[in-house]
């Protein structure tokens, strides 16, 4: 693999994560202002001194979206990596065993998924202390139902093919036989999956941020930035867009890239001539 | 006589998309003319990838999947067909041309019953009414020899067996009375004993109806016994045309004597079988469900010698395989390898008990991962068993390509970028890199074109000379056993109807099965379907 060999789209994609990624870890030095520090009137336009105006508090709004995205790419791309490998795991080692184990962990699966999601973080993150840990723990371990049901459908495909059977000859065992022999030949399903929890994770950050079982206010995150300021939309005020198209924008990017890797992932010759 | 079918010159092309390149336009077939009488038969013949199915199709005026017919004619009563519009083409196509499929199976729909299907094109052309349709059907179920023929028609497709269900094909093909019938490798997929009872099916009713037609196989053999002309092809041009005669009895060209000559291989059996290595005594299996594969099977074979288990689908033989590897542990009966007796089930035995017997598969594309590179699976036996890495492993990696006479360029290769010989010589360098005593293989070459598949067959031999090792070779093909075998067990339905030393198994005084099987087995020698068809039994009009 070469750096000529990735395609455009995918560029886009990993400059728009990089961007957002340096804003994340270099937040009080790009930031102009405060995460926290009122700094004007309310709503104020964009221009001037604040480059996307103010919010509902008067805070600068450029400064809140970048300390935001250390929170938001934080909790979402923790949730959605931990729900990945969690959901994988369990599914493999479901397809692979088969009888009891299996079907132990899809009944499991099934009594989960049969709990709406959102009243189940909501009654989870009541009852439990409120530490951004157990936040990313709970969403990753809710998101990992689907990734289960897909990573069984998928790995059961591939661990009745005669090359497992072989491997199970050779003597090798369940680990082996989940990561070199499985895991290659489902990555293209579930990388697209990826993309979409990525997107979906942040939503639903956002969503239990308005209930307010998200990030605490004052902390920024886009998600609660969009519910501080959606009242001005009301007034004709678009301070709520801005943070909505930064999610918007990272969801694109994430998307992007991950369609590249699928695109690479399922070739089955290497990646090798592929776009 | 005027010709019915004449193409001249034919030319057809495709456009492949290679990833990121210009889109090329490939030549599938160039300058391929031939002519059909009525009621003559030609066959087509040619490995895979020889345009043979391609070139049978544009007698329908059809291209399938993307090719597209650039050039030349193709006249049928003088008329080219390939000047006829989409309705003028309609009319040809299931009323004066038919196509019997190579998988009855997947051509048939399985929610209608089989005869209603077969009419389907009389009454759509208008030809007949549906009582003479029927009745016509009635005649063609007959001829065919099927069993029932007045209640099969109330059959659905999923509701008789492989061979009858081609047989109806045949049928379909008949009914509407066309003048030509193309057919697709129509016994490729089906077993020996029942090939002769649908060859022998189809060369009557063609016969009896004066039909003309093209029939294209790979197997010289079976060719030989139905058509009066043969064509054989190679990357989509003509390499012989002649009469059946004097394409089997004296080939102009090389390619074509190969073919003639290809599965006449034999040898001569090892004198010497006491020195037992594997040892299968009185052995039942069955699955979960209660259904029960194998009955008292028992069976040996010596050090370095091949035993040839043979048999039809269904006969267990596959079963007797995972019963061998511990993949499905027999529920009676023991298996003893060099004196010891295996553990019967995989998870009882230890990695050096599994290294020393291994396994080829049918098909070589799921027998390897296709995210693996020829290094990582011909290597992985060798870190696994013998702990190897580094500079080592390779060295040993390009050893054992050499011993399959494939070269070190193919190292880090993906089995998508090999071919299918080069494949399942793949495979059989990840068991020989176990250095295994036993190598169990399931019809290795049955996937392969004859000629590729020969080449296997000669490395598997030359590797037994270097390396000693065993082989349980399990197969549907007699030529192979006489090429290969010391010893021979006959299958048939889950026991085992005939073992011993090949030359024994393979001399009368037969019993039945085997004398059927053997029978079957298609042979180069014009007139020959005639000769058997006289001495046997249609006893398999069931299948």
């Amino acid at each position: 693999m070469n750096l000529r060999s990735i395609p455009f789209s995918a560029w886009i994609g990993i400059i728009g994560i990089a961007i957002a990624l340096l804003c994340a870890l270099f937040a009080p030095f790009l930031a102009p202002f405060g995460e926290r520090e009122v700094v004007g009137d309310i709503w104020l336009p964009a221009g001037g001194d604040f480059l996307l105006g103010t919010d509902n508090l008067g805070r600068d709004l450029l400064s809140r979206l970048i300390y935001g995205a250390r929170t938001t790419i934080f909790v979402a791309l923790a949730a959605t990596v931990l729900s990945f490998a969690l959901g994988m795991i369990l599914s493999f080692t479901a397809a692979v065993t088969g009888g009891f184990v299996d079907q132990f962990f899809s009944r499991f699966n099934d009594l989960m998924m049969a709990v709406p999601t959102l009243i189940f973080a909501l009654v989870v993150l009541a009852v439990l202390p409120q530490h951004l840990w157990i936040l990313v723990l709970v969403m990753a371990v809710l998101d990992s139902t689907r990734v289960f049901r897909i990573g069984r459908a998928v790995a059961l495909d591939v661990a009745v093919m005669e090359f497992v059977e072989a491997a199970r000859l050779r003597g090798e065992g369940n680990i082996w036989i989940i990561f070199r022999e499985i895991l290659p030949n489902t990555l293209s399903p579930l990388l697209a999956e990826f993309g979409l929890r990525f997107a979906f994770s942040i939503l639903f950050l956002s969503t239990l941020s308005f209930l307010g079982l998200g990030i605490q206010p004052p902390a920024a995150d886009w998600g609660g930035m969009v519910k501080d300021n959606k009242d001005g939309i009301i007034f004709g005020i678009s301070a709520a867009l801005i943070p909505g198209a930064a999610i918007a924008a990272l969801a694109i990017c994430v998307n992007l890239v991950v369609d590249w890797l699928m695109k690479r992932t399922s070739s089955l010759k290497g990646g090798r001539g592929d776009a | 006589m005027p010709e019915l079918l004449s193409v001249k010159n034919l030319k057809i092309e495709a456009t492949s998309y290679p990833p990121g390149e210009p889109p090329k336009v490939v030549t599938l077939v160039e300058d391929v003319s031939f002519d059909l009488q009525k009621g003559k038969v030609l066959g087509l013949i040619g490995e895979s990838g020889a345009g043979k199915s391609t070139i049978g199709l544009s007698a329908l005026a059809y291209g399938r999947g993307g090719c597209r017919i650039t050039g030349g004619q193709v006249l049928l009563n003088g008329r080219d067909i390939l000047k006829l519009g989409r309705g003028g083409i309609n009319s040809v196509r299931g009323r004066h041309v038919c196509y019997v499929a190579q998988s009855a199976a997947a051509a048939f729909n399985p929610a209608h019953k089989l005869g209603d299907q077969v009419i389907e094109a009389s009454l759509r052309h208008g030809i007949m009414n549906r009582e003479e349709a029927t009745k016509r059907a009635l005649y063609l179920f007959r001829v065919l020899g099927l069993p029932n023929p007045e209640t099969f028609g109330d059959r659905y497709p999923h509701q008789v067996s492989g061979g009858q269900l081609q047989r109806a094909m045949t049928a379909m093909a008949l009914c509407p009375n066309p003048e030509l019938i193309v057919f697709d490798e129509p016994t490729t997929a089906l077993d020996v004993t029942t090939q002769i009872d649908v060859l022998a099916a189809i060369k009557h009713a063609i016969e009896e109806t004066d039909t003309a037609a093209l029939y294209i196989t790979h197997d010289l053999a079976v060719v030989a016994q139905i058509s009066d002309d043969i064509m054989v092809l190679r990357h989509g041009k003509t390499v012989e045309y002649g009469t059946t005669k004097q394409v089997i009895e004296a080939p102009r060209e090389e390619y074509t004597r190969a073919l003639v000559s290809v599965r006449q291989a034999k040898r001569d059996e090892a004198p010497d079988q006491t020195d037992t290595l594997l040892k299968i005594e009185h052995v039942h299996a069955g699955y979960a469900n209660g259904f029960k594969v194998l009955h008292d099977v028992s069976m040996h074979l010596p050090k370095g010698q091949t035993l040839a288990i043979v048999g039809e689908s269904g006969s267990g033989k596959s079963t007797l395989a995972r019963v061998i590897t511990g993949l499905l542990p027999p529920s009676e009966g023991r298996i003893t390898f060099e004196g010891k007796e295996l553990p019967k089930a995989l998870k009882g035995r230890t990695n050096d008990e599994l290294r020393r017997i291994q396994m080829i598969y049918q098909m070589a594309d799921t027998a390897m991962n296709p995210r693996q590179t020829v290094r990582e699976i011909v290597g992985r036996p060798l870190s696994f068993y013998f702990g190897m890495h580094g500079a080592k492993k390779t060295e040993r990696v390009k050893e054992l390509l050499d011993q399959i006479e494939m070269g070190t360029r193919f190292l880090d290769r993906y089995p998508a970028e090999l071919s299918g010989g080069q494949k399942q010589r793949v495979a059989i360098a990840r068991a020989l890199a176990a250095q295994p005593e036993l190598i169990l293989c399931d019809e290795p070459t049955s996937a392969l074109d004859p000629l590729v598949a020969e080449g296997i067959l000669n490395l598997l031999l030359k590797l037994q000379e270097e390396t000693a090792v065993s082989y349980v070779f399990i197969t549907h093909d007699i030529a192979i056993v006489r090429a290969i075998a010391d010893s021979v067990a006959v299958m048939h339905r889950g026991r085992l109807v005939r073992f011993g030393p090949k030359s024994k198994v393979l001399s009368p005084p037969f019993d039945d099965y085997t004398d059927l099987l053997l029978k079957s087995v298609p042979e180069m020698e014009i007139g020959w379907l005639e000769k058997v068809l006289k001495t046997r039994r249609m006893e398999s009009a069931g299948n």
